[in-house]
């Protein structure tokens, strides 16, 4: 600590003591997690400050490594971000606009002034919003402002799909069968689609991170994905122009790191096997990947760093390739940006990227040779959204981050968010809540922390994506590193069901259950000073309990001794002991001596129990036998007939109605559009029905539930 | 009572004789006509006569036949509807085997329309009374049984009531009461009405001594409904209770209103729009757990302190998502709830009325492990302004904390009355009144946290420091002011130019906590982060107040 401090500059002393907590924040960080190291060069002069034209996670994690170098940070933020993290974090914020990001993050205009009004001498625009926008790097050009990524010509020729491809095939990297022009209309798309052969990939063409892309079977596809795509790509990236190419059926998509300096050198920092996606977005990273061997590796290095040679290529970029079952690998697309998924090429290599992008961006020569980069050990990485797993693997939910507790205390753990107790996650950007980065010698023992350490993540008033993250590393086609593009839909053909028990699975859960349950009730007998009517306790060593799970009741018998309770249930005698603080979200157990960190989600005085167990919610319910009994004489209240209802599933806003009232409609057919976190989504009837009212329209903002159209 | 005893012992003998005639008079069950036919074991009973049975096996005998309650087929019928018997709702309320009951042997004295047979007794009558422990502390506790004569109040289920709420305000305990029951006992005119008079008397004596707690599981119209009304508290069940003064029938017939029993008195009607109740379970052992966790809030009586609790939730946490809760648009809407929750221990907040007035927030949480009512403007509603509605709902919750030892802490955020017609004819002069009444009366330890609005009348009124706050705390994003800057600028700079600087200057002046800081209107401007600290420690401190009010016969408040 008194180290730590000694290093920091007066003024920043300051800041760091006004915000102690976040201070506490990066010092856990600072502690826990630092398999990279940010490694100040005294005598290179870099910037003295830099203005981060971004938000949450990715402003913070570039702030991180400007205050290691000592240098000022300037943030810029939307009205509803001005008491966000990355605002805190920051020496200076502007407030660049209202919360849409078209006024605010996407306002050139307006972050030009905070430039100007800062006195920032560069600008590190994070992934997303304007990291791959020619135009704001040629207007700081012209303002003498340095743009931390590579020039506008690398932009450009890279940002552009077709004419990426184009320069690809010329620098000798492998590329995709496809069309290699803009596809105008339907008709075009439709034709260019038979030509290549089906299946094809649609996708915009200034594209990147899913949005826009979409995979076409036939040719009704082939016209819903172009109408899709174009409407998408505008709202997304204001360029609506899209192509085709072949798509590659079960491939893998792995990405190489590459690095480049304005004096011609260009380094690959191997590769990070991203397959693991939905929606053509990541979910999973892990760097090096199980699958290349080391020829693969440095022949797709090679070709990567041809490429970025080939657009003279300066600062951290990534090349992303897909690889089939063969091992040939086809050039997708480079991002001309630092990506999401960058703290695993950290941990392996032991780079600072954003410190060797300012590096770069000053102008300095890279420091290291190709044979100096590394791989060391395995890094993980697993992204935390606020989502709803269960619905098509993600869709996005919104709220306030009621309680939030990331899993800083365990080792070789880095959590890089910029959201903490209190946010809100709103519709108005990316829904991430962190990216959850674990280290290890070897793959299982990252596999192993990364178990550990979405167990103790506490994350409480949105719905998140951990119990999909949970199931997918401990899955064993994942374990074995057999992985495609299509592993979700694969593995979970049917969606995503959470966790499934099993029998000694369930006794766990139901002993826990029961145990909790007693401790809690021994508790509400415990009246604390003199009571003038004598409370009369009774002492009691055994419980009889009725614990419900999923529809059925399960007899369990509870004895205690002390914190540790034996637990009868199943036939079998589970030991269960703990601390039971029931006041803490966490719920750290030996079960037959195997420590278990569960989660209590909530507990209520009539007997319902929500326990996070292997990352999936369950909910039971405690009863004595007497009201377990008695409760089969509650009658069943009727749930609402869902099928003629339809209701969004999301949060977001309208963006067309295709029916109104009176109209027939055919199951499946789509009944409106509702586009949240930039994505646009089909809704469509549940049934054959005719339709009775329809409570929106276009352009309306609905909440999560709200309904959409009623059915007849 | 031993005379007593043998005059009706000599009557049963006679009705014993008169059932040989056959079932000449077949009696109705109460108000509500059970259709179901007579118990086979009423007529097993006729077996035995005085002298072939021990007195030992006839109190067997006895008590067995009131553990049945109606008999079987009526338990049945109560089952099939969704509702537990009065037995089974007592033996789910209390800790097991901790029930001691009153009057088992207790028979109706009604001689009229044939009543005085014998199969028309039941032993202990439509209601079982007692006492017993939630959570190892005493109860006393009364459950009308709906399988006796649809559970309607004869004179004799009125003496039971009224001797366990007797004993209990000696002892000085809470009384609960299980409610399901058709009404007045019509065969015994207007003994049952002094039954519930007797009852209602009860009622207003216990009130303020002991907590009286109403939990409705079944219909409770007329008269009735009055008991429930003069306890502290009801609570209902879900589509299964109702409160009426007069069912569906009658008002059509008087008003022309077609309505529902549901809709006219059921749970959701009294709990969201006429505020008659205070809560709503889902069903009868939903409700019925609840209420065990619910009493543990509670005191025994006023002369006991608020029950402290064993806290695993540390009591100096700091609470970092405190500072940015309030929205810097001090337009914004922000859920008060979010503030409370963060605050109090473990989550745990009971709040009281959740669907009706929701411009403020009541209901009992503990600080540290002891007990207190939470009060709270709500700005996500009506932006948190005080209405009839929410004055009265403040009210009588600010009342009840103070009558039981239970310290107040009082969120403020508050833009002032809500100004129209509406209310001003409603009464908003009076009704505001209330609250005002309440928080100045009150002498329990009150906290109060002025968030971001304190305007106007309303600031007074929301446990200022005028009114004997004990520690009054503003939030950086307090605004103590007569009114919001526009407002208050057209006033004072009425058709003159340079509004816009007026109103800049205005908010610089009094859009923060200054003014009422310097004047020691508040006690201190605080980190919203260590508001729960500095509550716990407040409370800590003002344990051991004392304060008294003038003496009076009793106080005139506004009704």
């Amino acid at each position: 600590m008194a180290a730590h401090i000694s290093t920091l500059s007066l003024p920043r002393l300051l800041v760091a003591a006004k915000n102690a907590s976040l201070h506490a924040r990066w010092q856990g960080v600072a502690h826990s997690a630092v398999r990279y190291s940010t490694v100040p060069v005294p005598q290179e002069k870099t910037f003295d400050k830099i203005l981060i034209a971004n938000r949450g996670e990715i402003a913070c994690r570039v702030m991180k490594t400007c205050r290691m170098m000592g240098i000022q940070t300037v943030a810029v933020h939307s009205d509803v971000d001005a008491s966000a993290v990355h605002v805190k974090m920051a020496d200076q914020a502007v407030c660049v606009g209202p919360a849409p990001t078209n006024q605010s993050y996407l306002n050139m205009d307006a972050i030009m002034e905070a430039v100007r009004s800062t006195g920032a001498q560069a600008v590190h625009p994070g992934y997303g919003f304007l990291s791959e926008n020619k135009e704001f790097a040629r207007r700081l050009a012209a303002e003498g402002v340095a743009f931390i990524g590579p020039d506008t010509h690398a932009i450009q020729a890279m940002g552009d799909k077709i004419e990426s491809k184009l320069i690809a095939k010329a620098a000798q990297v492998n590329t995709i069968p496809g069309f290699d022009g803009v596809v105008e209309t339907v008709e075009d798309a439709v034709r260019i689609a038979l030509d290549i052969g089906y299946p094809v990939m649609i996708k915009a063409s200034a594209g990147g991170g899913g949005k826009g892309m979409r995979i076409a079977w036939n040719e009704e596809e082939t016209r819903d994905g172009f109408r899709f795509s174009t409407q998408e790509a505008a709202s997304s990236f204001g360029d609506s122009r899209l192509l085709i190419e072949k798509f590659i059926d079960n491939p893998r998509h792995i990405e190489i790191q590459v690095l480049a300096d304005k004096h011609g050198n260009a380094l690959w920092l191997n590769e990070r096997e991203c397959s693991i996606q939905r929606r053509n977005q990541k979910v999973v990273e892990e760097a090096p990947s199980t699958f290349l061997d080391a020829d693969t590796r440095r022949a797709m290095g090679e070709q990567a760093v041809q490429l970025a040679q080939a657009v003279q290529y300066s600062s951290a970029g990534t090349v992303e390739f897909l690889v089939d079952s063969h091992k040939n690998f086809y050039f997708l697309e480079m991002n001309t940006r630092l990506q999401v998924e960058h703290p695993i090429t950290e941990l392996i290599t032991g780079l600072d990227l954003v410190q060797q992008m300012i590096r770069v961006a000053k102008g300095y020569p890279l420091l290291h040779k190709q044979e100096d980069i590394p791989i060391n050990g395995w890094a993980i990485e697993s992204r935390v959204y606020a989502e709803d797993p269960y619905k098509s693997f993600g869709l996005p939910s919104i709220g306030r981050l009621s309680q939030y507790q990331e899993p800083l205390n365990l080792s070789n753990v880095r959590v890089d968010s910029g959201i903490s107790e209190g946010s809100d996650i709103s519709i108005y950007y990316d829904p991430m809540i962190s990216k959850l980065v674990t280290y290890g010698a070897t793959r299982a023992e990252a596999l192993s922390k990364m178990e550990d350490a979405l167990d103790n993540y506490v994350i409480r008033g949105v719905t998140h994506n951990i119990p999909l993250l949970r199931e997918i590393i401990t899955h064993p086609r994942f374990i074995s590193g057999d992985i495609s593009t299509n592993f979700l839909p694969e593995v979970y053909p049917d969606g995503f069901n959470g966790h499934q028990l099993t029998a000694g699975g369930q006794r766990e859960l139901l002993a826990s259950a029961a145990a909790l349950h007693v401790s809690a009730q021994l508790r509400a007998q415990t009246f604390l000073g003199t009571l003038r009517v004598s409370a009369s306790s009774q002492e009691r060593r055994r419980w009889d309990l009725c614990v419900e799970l999923g529809g059925e009741r399960h007899p369990v018998v509870v004895s205690r001794t002390g914190q540790t309770y034996t637990v009868e249930v199943g036939g079998e005698s589970l030991v269960v002991s703990g601390e039971w603080d029931l006041a803490s979200p966490l719920l750290p157990l030996k079960i037959n001596n195997t420590p278990r960190m569960l989660q209590c989600l909530s507990r209520t005085a009539s007997g319902d129990i929500c326990l996070q167990y292997l990352g999936t919610s369950f909910k039971v319910r405690v009863l004595s036998p007497l009201a377990a009994e008695l409760s089969s004489f509650m009658p069943e209240k009727v749930p609402e007939d869902t099928s003629s209802i339809l209701r969004s599933p999301m949060p977001g806003s309208v963006v067309a109605v295709s029916v109104k009232p009176g109209d027939t409609v055919a199951e499946g057919q789509e009944i409106c559009v509702i586009e949240a976190m930039k994505m646009q989504n089909s809704m469509t009837a549940a049934k054959t029905g005719k339709v009775k009212s329809v409570h929106c329209k276009a352009g309306e903002t609905v909440g999560e539930g709200d309904l959409l159209v009623e059915l007849e | 009572m031993a005379a007593f005893t043998v005059a009706r012992s000599s009557s049963r003998l006679i009705s014993g004789l008169r059932t040989s005639f056959g079932g000449l008079a077949r009696v109705k069950h109460g108000v509500v006509a059970a259709t179901a036919s007579q118990v086979s074991l009423q007529q097993q009973c006729r077996r035995y006569a005085v002298g072939q049975l021990s007195v030992k096996e006839r109190i067997d005998k006895k008590r067995q036949e009131a553990l049945l309650g109606g008999g079987q087929p009526r338990i049945d019928a109560q089952h099939k509807k969704g509702k537990l018997t009065a037995r089974e709702r007592i033996e789910l309320l209390l800790d097991p085997e901790s029930f001691v009951e009153y009057d088992m042997f207790v028979e109706h004295r009604c001689s009229d329309f044939g009543m005085e047979q014998d199969r028309n007794k039941f032993p202990g009558d439509s209601v079982v009374t007692g006492q017993g422990r939630i959570n190892g502390r005493l109860v006393y506790v009364f459950s009308q049984d709906f399988t006796v004569f649809g559970g309607s109040l004869s004179g004799a289920h009125a003496q039971k009531i009224c001797k366990v709420m007797d004993q209990a305000m000696m002892v000085g305990a809470p009384v609960i009461g299980l409610n399901d029951s058709g009404g007045a006992r019509i065969q015994e005119g207007v003994e049952s009405l002094a039954g519930y008079a007797d009852i209602f008397l009860r009622n207003v004596l216990a009130s303020g001594v002991v907590p009286q707690i109403s939990m409705i599981m079944g219909p409770c119209a007329g008269g009735a409904v009055y008991s429930p009304a003069l306890t502290d508290f009801t609570f209902m069940v879900k589509d299964t209770s109702y409160l009426f003064i007069t069912g569906p029938d009658v008002v059509k017939s008087v008003t022309n209103e077609d309505v529902t029993q549901e809709e006219l008195g059921g749970a959701k009607t009294h709990t969201a729009v006429s505020g008659v109740a205070h809560y709503a379970f889902e069903n009868d052992v939903d409700a019925l757990l609840n209420l065990r966790d619910f009493f543990n809030f509670l005191p025994l009586s006023n002369q006991d302190a608020a029950p402290v609790m064993e806290s695993h939730d540390p009591s100096d946490r700091l609470v970092p998502a405190m500072d940015t809760i309030v929205p810097s648009e001090t337009t914004k809407a922000y859920d008060m709830l979010d503030i409370i929750h963060a605050i109090v221990d473990e989550k745990n907040f009971f709040e009281i009325m959740p669907s009706y007035a929701k411009n403020i927030v009541v209901g009992f949480a503990r600080m540290d492990g002891r007990t207190v009512g939470i009060v709270g403007n709500q700005p996500k509603v009506a932006s948190g302004c005080l209405d009839i509605n929410s004055s009265v709902k403040g009210a009588r919750f600010v009342r009840f904390c103070d009558a039981f030892n239970i310290p107040i802490i009082t969120f403020v955020d508050v833009p002032g009355f809500l100004p129209g017609t509406a209310q001003e004819y409603g009464g908003i002069i009076r009704h505001g009144a209330k609250l005002l009444y309440a928080f100045a009366e009150a002498t329990v330890p009150k906290i109060t946290i002025i968030t971001r609005k304190a305007y106007g009348g309303a600031y007074d009124v929301m446990s200022s420091k005028h009114l004997r706050g004990d520690v009054n705390y503003a939030w950086p994003s307090a605004e103590v002011a007569v009114m919001g800057a526009k407002g208050a600028v057209q006033i004072i700079f009425r058709g003159k130019d340079s509004q816009v600087e007026a109103e800049a200057e205005y908010v610089e002046k009094f859009a923060n906590p200054f003014p009422a800081a310097v004047r020691g209107f508040v006690d201190d401007i605080i980190e919203p982060s260590t508001t729960r600290k500095r509550i716990c420690r407040d409370l800590e401190v003002l344990a051991s107040k004392k304060q008294v009010n003038p003496w009076k016969k009793h106080a005139n408040m506004p009704l």
